[in-house]
């Protein structure tokens, strides 16, 4: 009769795979991520949820260096994939984001073919031997974007012709071409309908097999569907993290409680 | 809620301080419902025990829309944390009141047969004594609910226990009564169920007390209750009589 204790998610057992300490991130003069340690566990889907300006994407960039690009932004503090530092002076920017690969809220396919869309990662990073291999490679990946079967027969049509909610996965395919280990998500969901996003869900889930999957969501019916573990980021700080269910139902910093509740925006 | 803001939807505000208002009108309609049955019992007043028979239905109405309302909550707010906490709350104390309305009426019924019957002696004024105990926890468990205090609402699960052992004090007395007279079995067998109702009301109001922790703590009250009914259990409580 009582909904604890809140049924365990398996993921307790997962490895960890990225894990950041004390970062620190600064747009200047402003300080935009303050003291941020957290563990985020391989074949897990971990969310992060908070009201905007929270430093939630922020943050999310920073895992594939991505803030390298802005020239005012600084970042300090560890983040480690698999114990390695990532801002190490001796990692290649392009080789860690094949590993930490990215998608976005809007759709941005390359304006070229399908085809083209997904080979552009594994061509420039040499992933293929020969056009079989290649073609191999897109269709794995094409599969693993759950958009295979709409689109096998037009892999020459350009990308941008497909619907939001396509464009989406053709996205997903793309950054899941190149074998990455990660997958950041940011709003991957925002600009498609109920039934995109319910598919762009379910694909979430499936690819939770093979990689470490983190999205950044403004719906925290989203977060509370597709994650297995929950941070919530207010004003810069990482206030709370931790399994989704508990997050949901029985929340422990106050803060937590009043932002899932509807409490402050 | 009293600890935290207001929601930035007013409207759900008011949906949750809705429900909430209509549990304690409901918890009022059977605070009532339990005093009146017992005190129709005591005082042979059939036409009480009347009122309290129609009454039962206001309190089953109530319930229904109770459980509509919640349902609507649920759908259209997505309730999370605390303000699920409320919903589910609602939702379990009224199914406990409701059992504990019909507990009740069946009361009041007894009492319109047991009116036609000679009075076995002191026993009606016990079981009112056992229903003004219980009665009171409810009254406390309501308090806890709406100051969603967790000591009160421990305290009223302590209490339960008095209220078994009175039970398994009327259950000794009924026996005696019936082995001493045979003409006594059926008045003593109408006043058996009364006081087992009642008792099993104090469970019902236990389970309420429990929902008052669950919903300020998020957590199921620890530790096993203990069950001072031991009628069912303990052969001693039958034999050597």
């Amino acid at each position: 009769m009582y909904d604890a204790p809140l049924r365990k998610t398996d993921v307790e057992a997962n490895e960890i795979k990225i894990s950041a300490k004390d970062v620190q991130v600064f747009y200047g003069d402003n300080h935009a991520i303050k003291d941020v340690s957290v563990e985020l566990q391989d074949k897990t889907v971990t969310a992060f949820i908070g009201p905007s300006g929270c430093g939630k994407s922020t943050f999310l960039r920073c895992l594939n260096r991505m803030n390298d690009t802005i020239d005012v932004c600084r970042v300090e503090g560890l983040i480690a994939l698999d114990g390695e530092d990532i801002y190490d002076k001796r990692v290649d920017p392009v080789q860690l984001r094949a590993k930490v690969g990215m998608v976005f809220q809007k759709p941005n396919p390359f304006p070229k073919s399908i085809y083209d869309n997904v080979a552009y990662g594994p061509r420039i990073h040499g992933l293929a031997k020969n056009k079989a291999e290649l073609d191999d490679i897109v269709e794995k990946a094409l599969r693993r974007g759950a958009i295979w079967n709409e689109v096998k027969d037009r892999l020459h049509a350009p990308g941008t012709g497909l619907s939001g909610g396509q464009q989406q996965r053709l996205c997903i395919a793309r950054a899941v071409a190149t074998e990455p280990e990660v997958l950041l998500m940011d709003e991957p969901c925002s600009a498609l309908d109920p039934i995109a996003t319910a598919q762009v869900e379910e694909l979430i889930d499936e690819l939770r097999t093979n990689y470490s999957v983190v999205i950044v969501t403004h719906s925290m019916q989203q977060a509370a569907r597709v994650s297995q573990k929950t941070a919530f980021f207010h004003l810069g700080n990482l206030v709370e993290y931790g399994e989704t269910s508990q997050i949901f139902t029985n929340p422990v910093d106050s803060r937590t409680e009043s932002y899932i509740t509807g409490r402050i925006g | 809620m009293s600890d935290l803001k207001h929601h930035i939807a007013t409207a759900f505000d008011r949906d949750l301080e809705g429900i909430q208002a209509q549990i304690l009108k409901m918890g009022g309609l059977v605070e009532a419902a339990i005093h009146d049955s017992a005190k129709s019992l005591e005082t042979r007043d059939e036409e009480l025990a009347e009122q309290v028979r129609k009454g039962d239905l206001a309190i089953d109405e109530m319930e229904e829309s109770l459980n509509e309302e919640a349902a609507r909550v649920i759908a259209l707010r997505q309730p999370a944390a605390s303000d699920l906490r409320v919903v589910l709350s609602v939702m379990r104390m009224s199914a406990n009141l409701e059992r504990i309305g019909d507990l009740s009426k069946n009361m009041a019924k007894r009492t319109t047969v047991l009116a036609q019957m000679t009075q076995i002696n002191g026993s009606t004024t016990a079981l009112r004594r056992m229903a003004r105990d219980v009665e009171m926890m409810l009254k406390d468990a309501l308090d806890a609910y709406i100051k969603r205090d967790e000591a009160l609402a421990r305290d009223v699960i302590e209490r339960d226990a008095d209220v078994d052992q009175m039970y398994n004090t009327l259950f000794r007395e009924f026996l005696t009564f019936m082995l001493e007279d045979p003409r006594n079995i059926t008045s003593c067998m109408h006043l058996h169920f009364i006081a087992k109702n009642i008792e099993r009301m104090g469970d019902h109001v236990t389970a309420i007390a429990e929902q008052v922790i669950f919903l300020a703590t998020g957590e199921k009250p620890e530790g096993v209750r203990v069950k001072e009914d031991r009628t069912s259990s303990d052969p001693a409580l039958s034999a050597d009589l």
